[in-house]
């Protein structure tokens, strides 16, 4: 291995491991994964600011499902025309939750990550260490998985007590939820460190994530939709994250169509990765 | 390790080393060896590739030509392992604003895979030897400049590196910060830490560095420790002559010509280099030349650095 050409980044291949012998020695003990180091470093970010974030991701979906759940759901439950075979709020429930953890991601994928290569860089700290970009790449959604979960399971316990929840299966539900998110996130994050502006941002959530939001089955069918939007909005990982969340807090979900939906959100992950990686590569690699 | 001669291995070893960046050439084929123990500098202008080769040297950028050993491995295949061993003080301060003083060493700490119990020990360690003990559960943020650059350098030591980049380490600091940082970089070195630095202060090279090279345009324009650099391109003295009147100086440029090794011009005032500086301020005399004031000095560095590169600017 020579390394002399441009297009030889060193991704692919593997850097041994970033700590000599004598260095685990002498600090006597096993390090953590270089990913997990990079995840315990946001969680350690995340101490000093989650009072703040518990409104965005705990309590505006709380506030959704009373709103819709309750609220409207009470009109709907009342009107003779409305066939979703369940109280609304057993339907918006799981819809809040999956669509709560797409907000989740998006946010901390894209403001956060250019800000980390591009205002503060702090991403330039951390590669000076044995830490390399697909670390730097991994341990960002490894952590969001964390905080993605807590949230789901936050909302979970509520949408409970709310009467939301009809299946013991719902116990799997905030892991689809964090998978649904996650299809989000690792997209985001690869877009996000190649940018050079935030001037995307904003339309990628006005035109992107705002009418995924509204439009994916999670306050109504998709089949209530023009048929030109149902085509658009089952293709989006909300409306699988959606199905899959609203399958296991009704217990209604099959076999084939679990594998379907989880299939298709791996599927976004994988991309969203793989375009992390090499993206990463490059920004901080260059 | 040694080689055949018993030097000790170089802990830097360089040949052809280059980095393109599309069409544009950033560094053009260098050849260099960095020693251990030594304090080694890259002088140059803006552009000139100093921090291009720290990158490279740092594993953080895949060269595009030549050969590059680092500890004697290959930063395209070992470049986790080589980083291990580095302490990295960049540019710009990249320390977390979201993190205290403290917060900042024991993360950073972790990265390198350092337990919790050994991290703090050293964080608290290095605050102390940075002076800057009393501010440990302070916000970064508030931190003066030299503050901030101190605690920088802690968090580049806290893996007890074997070898130290600075890029630019005193850049924006008062004159007692950078005495203050000198005095530290020196104890490092004292220690036995292997030094690279890039400055264009050439006080801060001459004061820090054993050997230094002078990059223009991507490759590198000489080699060698201060004194000898200056002793190759320099006589020993300069003697500056000030003139208020652009024509009188002109006519005194004529006047002199073939005083000293070499004459020249600046829109303000002539420089003279020549081995014994005050025969030629005698010479001015006895030839009729009367500038507004003269002055002998020595030269340094920075003569030897603007007669290799040039004193037009580069805009970087």
């Amino acid at each position: 291995m020579t390394g002399t050409g441009p297009s030889a980044p060193s991704t692919g291949r593997s850097e041994r491991d970033g700590v000599s012998p004598e260095e685990a020695a002498a600090v006597g003990h096993r390090s953590p994964p270089r990913f997990l180091r990079v995840a315990e470093y946001h969680a350690r970010l995340y101490r000093r600011v989650w009072r703040g974030t518990l409104v965005s991701t705990i309590l505006g979906p709380i506030l959704y499902l009373v709103a819709m759940g309750v609220g409207v759901g009470t009109l709907i439950d009342d009107s003779p025309t409305a066939d979703l075979g369940v109280p609304y709020v057993q339907f918006v429930a799981p819809g809040m939750m999956a669509a709560a953890a797409m907000q989740t991601a998006v946010a901390q994928s894209l403001y956060p990550v250019l800000a980390s290569v591009k205002w503060i860089r702090t991403a330039y700290g951390l590669i000076a260490t044995p830490l390399r970009p697909i670390d730097i790449a991994i341990g960002l959604q490894a952590w969001l998985v964390v905080q993605l979960l807590a949230a789901a399971t936050v909302f979970l316990a509520v949408a409970g007590v709310a009467g939301a929840v009809r299946s013991p299966l719902a116990v799997l539900a905030p892991f689809a939820a964090a998978l649904g998110g996650l299809a989000y996130s690792a997209g985001g994050a690869a877009w996000a460190v190649s940018r050079e502006s935030e001037q995307s941002f904003q339309p990628i959530l006005r035109l992107g994530i705002l009418p995924s939001f509204l439009l994916s089955g999670t306050f109504f069918p998709v089949s209530q939709l023009p048929a030109a939007l149902e085509a658009l909005a089952v293709v989006t990982p909300l409306w699988h994250s959606v199905s899959l969340v609203r399958g296991l807090t009704a217990g209604t979900l099959g076999g084939a169509a679990a594998a379907g939906h989880v299939a298709v959100l791996v599927a976004y992950v994988a991309v969203g990765l793989a375009a992390g990686a090499r993206a990463y590569e490059r920004r901080l690699h260059p | 390790m040694a080689d055949d001669e018993g030097r000790p291995e170089p802990v830097v070893r360089a040949t052809g080393l280059g980095k393109r960046y599309g069409d544009f050439t950033a560094v053009d084929g260098i050849d260099f060896e960095i020693r251990p123990g030594e304090a080694f500098g890259f002088l140059g202008p803006n552009g000139a590739g100093k921090s291009s080769t720290m990158r490279m040297v740092g594993c953080v950028s895949p060269r595009t030509a030549g050969h590059l050993e680092v500890f004697g491995l290959d930063p395209s295949v070992d470049g986790s392992t080589i980083r291990a061993r580095l302490g990295v003080v960049p540019q710009d301060d990249t320390l977390d604003i979201g993190l205290n003083v403290r917060e900042n060493l024991i993360v950073y700490a972790r990265f390198f895979g350092i337990a919790r119990a050994e991290a703090a020990r050293r964080a608290d360690e290095l605050l102390d030897f940075i002076q800057l003990g009393d501010r440990a559960r302070d916000p970064v943020e508030p931190l003066s400049g030299g503050m901030k650059r101190r605690l920088t350098i802690a968090r580049a030591l806290v893996n007890r590196p074997d070898l130290v980049l600075l890029d630019e380490p005193t850049t924006g600091l008062d004159p007692q910060a950078r005495h203050l940082l000198w005095e530290r970089l020196y104890r490092l070195k004292q220690r036995g830490a292997t030094l690279v630095l890039t400055t264009h202060y050439m006080d801060e090279a001459e004061q820090l560095c054993d050997r230094l090279v002078i990059m223009d345009g991507g490759r590198i324009a000489d080699e060698g420790s201060p004194r000898q650099l200056i002793e190759r391109h320099c006589p020993r003295d300069v003697v500056e002559l000030r003139f208020t009147d652009g024509d009188r100086l002109a006519e005194a440029a004529t006047t002199m010509a073939g005083a000293g090794h070499h004459i020249e011009p600046l829109p303000d005032r002539l420089l003279v280099y020549a081995d014994d500086g005050e025969r030629v301020v005698d010479q001015v005399e006895a030839v009729g030349v009367h500038p507004t004031g003269s002055l002998v000095r020595r030269s340094t560095l920075e003569d030897v650095f603007l007669r290799l590169t040039g004193r037009s600017l580069v805009e970087a």
